[in-house]
């Protein structure tokens, strides 16, 4: 696990927001020391992003929870594990490949997605399938921007993504947890929501490793494992993807997985959530709390077929 | 007692709680990550689960190393069994689910590993309760040893608990299970030998 100073405040005694600053101004004072380890070759910090108004206000989870706490399967199945595992996966050069049901397939360079539209800071919160939730300041843009360089056929429904594969660097590969490639995927609708992001960095820097760099999905109104990570690439479907958890458990893993308290897990209750640092379980909320934004998308539909 | 044997029981005693105190220490110093909750409540699950193992560890060591000094504090061994399995459960009800009993009694009824998980816990109780020698003065030694043949069931039962809490990776289940498996078998070799010659040792 990534520590700071041992002159940082225990997470407990101050707010996050202070911890961000304090992240903030510990970066700007140390010479990109620490973020030279994160990305060798490229620069580490991004320009600051315009607050976005998806954002929330709530209370942000401590860096090194949010770095230091992960399901990143390709590294080992513990929670420190991608923090650990992580940092030898060769992230650049990146390159998407945009294909399936389009005019034309189109090769993207990191350099080049991070060029098309401007950074925005996004805080959302994230709800684990497994019980648990944070808040993320996230940088990027719209998934749609990313989308729209190419010309899908009409005949598109669906968007599926793939996670990179470096057998010689992601020590969980050489054992079939899950199918490999980890497949996700989303309803075009949906990943053309305004909600839906491509993000490439969190607290104002590039993605740590361990949090999908170079470019992730983050879904805020889905469980976790929906915002697939390290994305190679981007496909155009017209039939619904099987994505990897599907595939490792029907019964209780559905496409959708939009946060729902009313359907549980079999194995866990979804009523409820225990926000990271936080003791008292809160209630979760319909979608995450992006309902107003997004529930029209699944008017008409039965959420407890359709989980 | 020996002074030898005081010894060897005084310090089994204290690595018994070395877990314990770590999650203590853990606790006090934060260093349990940034889901502590989660941390203690499955490490608990894992030291009762370790301690169930290694109370079935004893008659083997005795029977095959000759080591005697196991078996003669099995009874101890057995009970942090009993008292890791309480302060998993503990850590379930007070910790994680900060006594929500609604919520607990969905989980127990909803939820198949966490059914199995409080059945195991009330058939180790019983053992537990009767650990004492005036219990196996009371019972009677044949009842007694009846009883607690519990075990075997309770350990099998330990973990299918934890397969069924897994998501996907079932590595750290099935390293228990073998070892479970390979400690249950020597007993089913001893039984087979027992019933088909009877009079060999």
């Amino acid at each position: 696990m990534r520590h700071m100073k041992d002159t940082d405040i225990p997470s407990s005694e101050i707010t996050p927001q202070r911890l961000y600053n304090a992240r903030r101004d510990f970066l700007t004072t140390s010479a990109g020391l620490t973020l030279a380890g994160l990305l060798p070759n490229t620069h580490a910090k991004l320009p600051a992003g315009k607050v976005s108004s998806f954002s929330t206000t709530e209370g942000l989870t401590p860096f090194k929870h949010v770095t230091g706490y992960n399901n990143f399967y390709e590294f080992g199945t513990n929670k420190d594990d991608p923090a650990i595992h992580a940092q030898k996966m060769r992230i650049a050069p990146w390159q998407i490949l945009i294909d399936g049901l389009v005019k034309k397939p189109k090769t993207l360079g990191f350099e080049d997605i991070l060029k098309l539209a401007p950074l925005e800071e996004r805080i959302y919160r994230l709800r684990c399938v497994e019980g648990w939730s944070m808040v993320i300041p996230w940088l990027g843009f719209p998934l749609s921007v990313l989308l729209k360089q190419v010309a899908p056929l009409g005949s598109a429904k669906y968007i599926e993504f793939f996670t990179a594969v470096q057998p010689d660097t992601m020590p969980g590969v050489s054992r079939q947890v899950l199918d490999w490639p980890y497949v996700e995927g989303l309803r075009l609708d949906e990943a053309l929501h305004p909600l839906t992001i491509t993000a490439v960095g969190l607290y104002g820097e590039l993605l740590p490793k361990q949090n999908g760099a170079p470019v992730r999905i983050v879904t805020p109104w889905k469980y976790g494992f929906k915002s697939g990570k390290s994305i190679v690439r981007l496909r155009f479907t017209e039939q619904m993807p099987q994505t990897s958890w599907m595939k490792a458990n029907t019964t209780e893993y559905g496409f959708y997985s939009n946060v729902n308290p009313a359907v549980d897990h079999p194995r866990w209750s979804q009523t409820t959530e225990r926000r990271i640092g936080e003791f008292l379980k809160r209630k979760t909320l319909p979608f995450n709390g992006y309902e107003k934004q997004v529930a029209h998308l699944y008017t008409g539909m039965d959420l407890r077929k359709y989980f | 007692m020996k002074a030898k044997a005081r010894l060897t029981k005084l310090l089994i005693f204290i690595s018994s709680l070395l877990p314990l105190s770590w999650y203590v220490w853990g606790i006090l110093t934060e260093k349990l990550g940034a889901n502590p909750i989660e941390t203690i409540t499955r490490g608990l699950g894992t030291w009762a689960l370790i301690f169930l193992l290694l109370t079935l560890t004893t008659t083997p060591l005795q029977r095959l190393a000759k080591w005697h000094w196991p078996v003669a504090n099995r009874r101890m061994i057995g009970l942090f069994a009993s008292f890791y399995a309480c302060l998993h459960f503990m850590a379930y009800i007070w910790l994680d689910q900060f006594f929500d009993w609604p919520a607990i009694g969905k989980d127990i009824f909803k939820r198949p590993f966490i059914t199995v998980g409080i059945m195991t816990l009330l058939l180790l109780l019983p053992l537990a309760i009767t650990s004492s020698t005036y219990a196996v003065v009371t019972l009677g030694a044949k009842r007694w040893k009846k009883l607690h043949r519990l075990i075997y069931l309770i350990s099998v039962m330990a973990c299918i608990h934890y397969f069924w809490m897994v998501k996907a990776d079932t590595r750290e289940p099935v390293i228990y299970s073998s070892i479970l498996f390979l400690l249950l078998s020597t007993r089913v070799f001893w039984l087979y030998r027992k019933i088909i010659r009877p009079t060999t040792r």
